[in-house]
């Protein structure tokens, strides 16, 4: 066990690991911060699954993460033990639960890039990543339906919902640049048949986001200046606090199991 | 997790006016044949009355006791440990969601039930007006309160009222797999540091006793539960039921190591049970009043989720309204 925050050592594969792991932990940590809260009981079993999904998905992901690495870290050390600056997600996953809407947008715009992302995952040369893909394809799948009846419901509800929901959109489209971002990893890792291109995700992306925004009423925001950083650590202010409450307990008692 | 035997009694002693005594008799007569009561079926009113409140209590409980543990979610120790709290956080919403549906089969909208909740008529178990301080009470919640809702809930799943003995048995399924959880948690900080064991302990400390109070008053003190035994919903009455609880429970809490903290335990050879010291019922008493250390919280968060949720619910409706119109035009 760690006696203190790790460095890793990030090959191009680790990496790419553990960009696709932090993007599904810190995701599914800002769904189960809704627990109780939600505007329905349906609700709250929605998001705890959505939630339980991504959970899913990062433990496969770090663990794989520790293997290709060789270091004998465990899931819980990449999890517990990276600072902020070493966390590699995307800051659209960061960003607050904010209303409904927000949370509800937010897992729309992910999900509708994550299900194609892992679809096409399937084919990876990584063993692990191919089978995660094929769950995960299935997973995410479900969470484009579910948020996406969210959507075209606020969108198409009161005039309330569609403000909020239109709010939500202006608030979070900014952060969607990143989806797409290709940096020397990626490169790397796509020329051996190991990652896809995201560049090839943009277009069934925008037809599934395009598509329910018109059954919703909604307009896609103009395009306009993109936020970058998630994948190099460069994170929003919200990243720390949420890092901080997760991580308290395992650090205050180095060498436990729990 | 479950409901309590706060006031377990039917409601009303007498008959109403005009309900006949051949129909009470008939009905009787069913109850003592092992017969299950459906929806449609004929039925007392003080019957119907005593179910609804006894399942929509226990509904608000499996409601309000997801607050506790969702306390810890965010900052379980391990990524197992969170995505387990999590699926079981979400069971008990689950478990909320069946016993409403149940409450419902019996005549009164799941709204009506949610309502008395957030106006503060309605009980809920006692147990979950207790903070949760540390990660160990995630363990001692598990083992402890799902283990005290088993005891009380698997004699449940034999209850007359077929719609609740149903969901009892599915619900008692996952009540076992989380208080194996619990205690697994327990028996991890049990065999871990100096620090996890003292959590661990304390955890015990504070759980133990409110635990014991989960199952109701003292038989002496408690009236009118012989109708409820009459009608087979209730089997066994609040003592009898903590005396199987306690008698199960000091064994494994002597396998994790930890002391209970009543000095006046001891086994009695003669009776073949654990005799446990005397419970502070003005405790109980205080916390089913409002007094506990997070009945305020409790009901304020519950209704902060409610109002908060308000416009979304109005879209729903509103949206719903809309494609209903489009489809009849
Ligand atoms: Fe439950
Ligand atoms: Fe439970």
């Amino acid at each position: 066990m760690a006696p203190g925050p790790i460095r890793v050592a990030e090959t191009p594969l680790v990496s790419y690991l553990l960009r696709r792991a932090d993007d599904a932990l810190v995701l599914g940590h800002r769904l189960s911060e809704w627990a109780g809260r939600a505007p329905t009981m349906e609700e709250d079993m929605a998001l705890a699954n959505m939630g339980l999904d991504l959970l899913g998905q990062a433990r496969m992901l770090y663990a794989h993460a520790g293997e290709v690495e060789g270091r004998g870290r465990d899931e819980d050390a990449f999890a517990y033990w990276r600072d902020e600056r070493g966390y590699r997600n995307l800051l659209l996953v960061e960003q607050p639960n904010g209303d409904f809407a927000v949370t509800i947008v937010r897992q729309f715009l992910y999900a509708a890039y994550a299900e194609p992302y892992w679809r096409a995952m399937m084919a990876s040369g990584d063993a692990t990543l191919a089978a995660v893909g094929a769950k995960a394809e299935k997973e995410m799948a479900y969470h484009v339906r579910h948020c996406a009846e969210w959507v075209v419901r606020l969108g198409d509800g009161t005039a309330e919902s569609r403000a909020r929901a239109a709010a939500a959109l202006t608030e979070l489209w900014p952060f969607t640049g990143e989806l797409f971002e290709v940096d020397g990893t990626d490169r790397t890792l796509i020329a051996a048949g190991i990652a896809v291109d995201p560049q090839t995700l943009r277009e069934p992306w925008q037809r599934t986001v395009i598509q329910v925004l018109a059954e919703a009423t909604l307009e896609a925001p103009p395009a306009g200046f993109m936020r970058r950083g998630g994948r190099s650590g460069r994170h929003s202010e919200h990243l720390g606090h949420l890092l901080a409450e997760m991580q308290h307990l395992q650090r205050s008692n180095p060498g436990a199991a729990w | 997790m479950y409901t309590q035997a706060l006031n377990a009694g039917a409601v009303g002693a007498g008959q109403p006016p005009g309900e006949d005594a051949a129909l009470l008799a008939r009905f009787q007569e069913r109850v003592d044949a092992d017969q299950r009561i459906e929806p449609n079926d004929a039925m007392p009113e003080a019957y119907r009355r005593t179910l609804i409140r006894q399942i929509s209590q226990h509904a608000h409980s499996e409601i309000i006791g997801m607050q506790p543990e969702g306390n810890w979610l965010t900052r379980a120790p391990s990524l197992r440990r969170k995505a387990a709290l999590l699926a079981k956080v979400q069971d008990e919403c689950g478990h909320g969601l069946y016993l409403y549906a149940a409450a419902e089969t019996l005549g009164i909208a799941r709204e009506e039930l949610v309502d008395q909740l957030l106006t503060g008529k309605a009980k809920y178990s006692s147990i979950f007006n207790y903070p949760t301080l540390s990660w160990a009470d995630i363990g001692a919640i598990g083992w402890l309160v799902d283990g005290a809702a088993i005891m009380n809930q698997i004699p449940l799943c034999r209850c007359s009222y077929g719609p609740y003995a149903r969901a009892m048995i599915r619900v008692c399924k996952e009540e076992s797999f989380h208080q194996r959880q619990g205690f697994e948690i327990m028996l991890t900080l049990a065999r871990g540091t100096s620090a996890q064991k003292a959590m661990a302990q304390d955890a015990l400390d504070r759980w133990w006793w409110p635990c014991l109070m989960m199952f109701g008053p003292p038989d002496a003190a408690s009236q009118h539960s012989d109708t409820s035994t009459r009608w087979k919903i209730k089997r066994f009455s609040n003592d009898e039921l903590r005396r199987k609880f306690v008698d199960a429970t000091v064994p494994q809490a002597h396998f994790l190591g930890l002391t209970l903290p009543d000095p006046d335990l001891r086994f009695d050879a003669d009776s073949g049970h654990w005799e446990f010291g005397a419970i502070d019922w003005d405790e109980l008493r205080r916390v089913i009043a409002g007094d506990g250390p997070c009945n305020a919280d409790r009901i304020a968060a519950r209704r902060c989720a409610h109002e908060d949720g308000a416009w979304v619910r109005e879209a729903a409706l509103a949206f719903a309204a809309k494609r209903q119109a489009k489809q009849a035009a």
